[in-house]
């Protein structure tokens, strides 16, 4: 009895993995091809979910990598990748966001000082009209 | 050199009380420096304040970046217009025109590339006062960066300061954007610059708020040390 109530917990997490991973594929497949997602950001999530979705379709692989990972209840090794998964996108995010801040620093600093030419050629060429 | 051609950078913030009598003390003392002040997307009438003047070019910030990103825009400008100096002097009246003879000379003479004034070094007499906090401050990065760089800086934090072309030429390209000074003394220490600290007379400030103060101190202490370390394990910059 325990065994089978057992086996249908498994089976039932075993579903929801899979349907929770090609949910989040296509939920991003779907942003991308509405340009609200650029293909460069997707790469991570697009990555994170096909593996995911091919341990939770193929048990016996889940099965070796927790054994492996020394994990006794398989289903958690795929909480485990989740985390990996989602740890690796936000510093992916951190370095982006790094990467715009430097951006925007130089532009604005370009922008101040062109303004800057534009308002002093302007002043030059009005008290030549004068 | 003849007559080296001196870009006095004055980032200011919110400084409409105290940055006119800046400009004009400026000009009083040198009247061919080229003075650019930085207005860092001030909300009050800095901008007005400064070009009313007459003296100064004003470089107005679409957005506020801090000292750092401010200070690098006048390096860029420096830069782009020939400057062979570059002085760092704030726009809340703690600076003294007069004493920045003191910090262009050595580099005219050739014998630093960077000279910073200081409040503390060849001096026992305490011309700024400072908070217990600020001094342990000062003495940690003192100890830091000796360690570092294998000199003594005493006047880590001091924003009055002079380049060369060569620093400023580096400074335009890479400068550090929140709480800048310490940094910017490892990063040049580490690229083979040579600095020079010259007691500076100071004043208390007329207007404005220290950039650093209260809740603030122990993000600036650990975010200061941090990218201190950081630049030090840098390899140098190819020049």
């Amino acid at each position: 009895m325990f065994g089978i109530s057992d086996n249908l917990t498994d089976q039932r997490i075993q579903l929801f993995s899979i349907v929770g991973s090609f949910a989040l594929l296509f939920f991003i497949l779907s942003l991308i091809k509405k340009k609200k997602l650029k293909e460069e950001y997707a790469l991570l999530w697009i990555g994170a979910s096909i593996v995911f979705a091919s341990f939770s379709i193929f048990r016996p692989a889940l099965e070796y990598l927790a054994k492996f990972l020394g994990i006794h209840y398989a289903p958690t090794a795929l909480l485990l990748m989740l985390i990996m998964a989602i740890t690796i996108i936000l510093i992916h995010y951190s370095t982006v966001i790094s990467k715009l801040s430097e951006q925007t620093k130089r532009l604005t600093q370009e922008i101040a000082l062109l303004r800057h030419d534009v308002d002093s050629k302007k002043e030059t060429s009005n008290d030549n009209d004068e | 050199m003849s007559e080296p051609k001196i870009c006095i950078i004055v980032p200011a913030f919110n400084e409409e009380v105290s940055i006119a009598k800046v400009i004009t003390s400026l000009k009083a003392h040198n009247s061919r420096y080229v003075v650019v002040v930085i207005n860092d997307a001030s909300k009050d009438k800095t901008q007005a304040v400064a070009e009313s003047t007459g003296f100064a070019r004003v470089i107005t910030l679409p957005c506020n970046l801090g000292i750092g990103g401010g200070v690098q825009t006048g390096f860029l400008f420096a830069k782009r217009n020939n400057c062979d100096i570059a002085i760092q002097f704030d726009g809340d009246g703690q600076h003294v025109a007069e004493e920045i003879t003191k910090l262009t000379t050595p580099i005219i003479n050739g014998e630093a590339d960077v000279v910073i004034g200081s409040r503390f070094v060849g001096s026992n007499t305490e011309t700024f006062k400072s908070t217990a906090l600020r001094r342990i401050g000062i003495k940690f990065f003192q100890w830091l960066n000796s360690i570092l760089i294998k000199q003594k800086i005493t006047d880590n934090t001091s924003g009055f300061r002079s380049y060369s072309r060569e620093a400023l030429e580096l400074l335009a390209e890479q400068y550090p954007v929140d709480y800048p000074e310490p940094e910017a003394v490892i990063l040049l220490g580490k690229n083979g610059f040579r600095i020079k600290e010259v007691f500076t007379r100071m004043e208390a400030r007329d207007g404005g708020e220290s950039s650093i103060g209260g809740i603030k101190s122990a993000y600036y202490m650990i975010k200061v040390t941090l990218s201190i370390l950081i630049t030090a394990i840098r390899p140098p910059i190819e020049r």
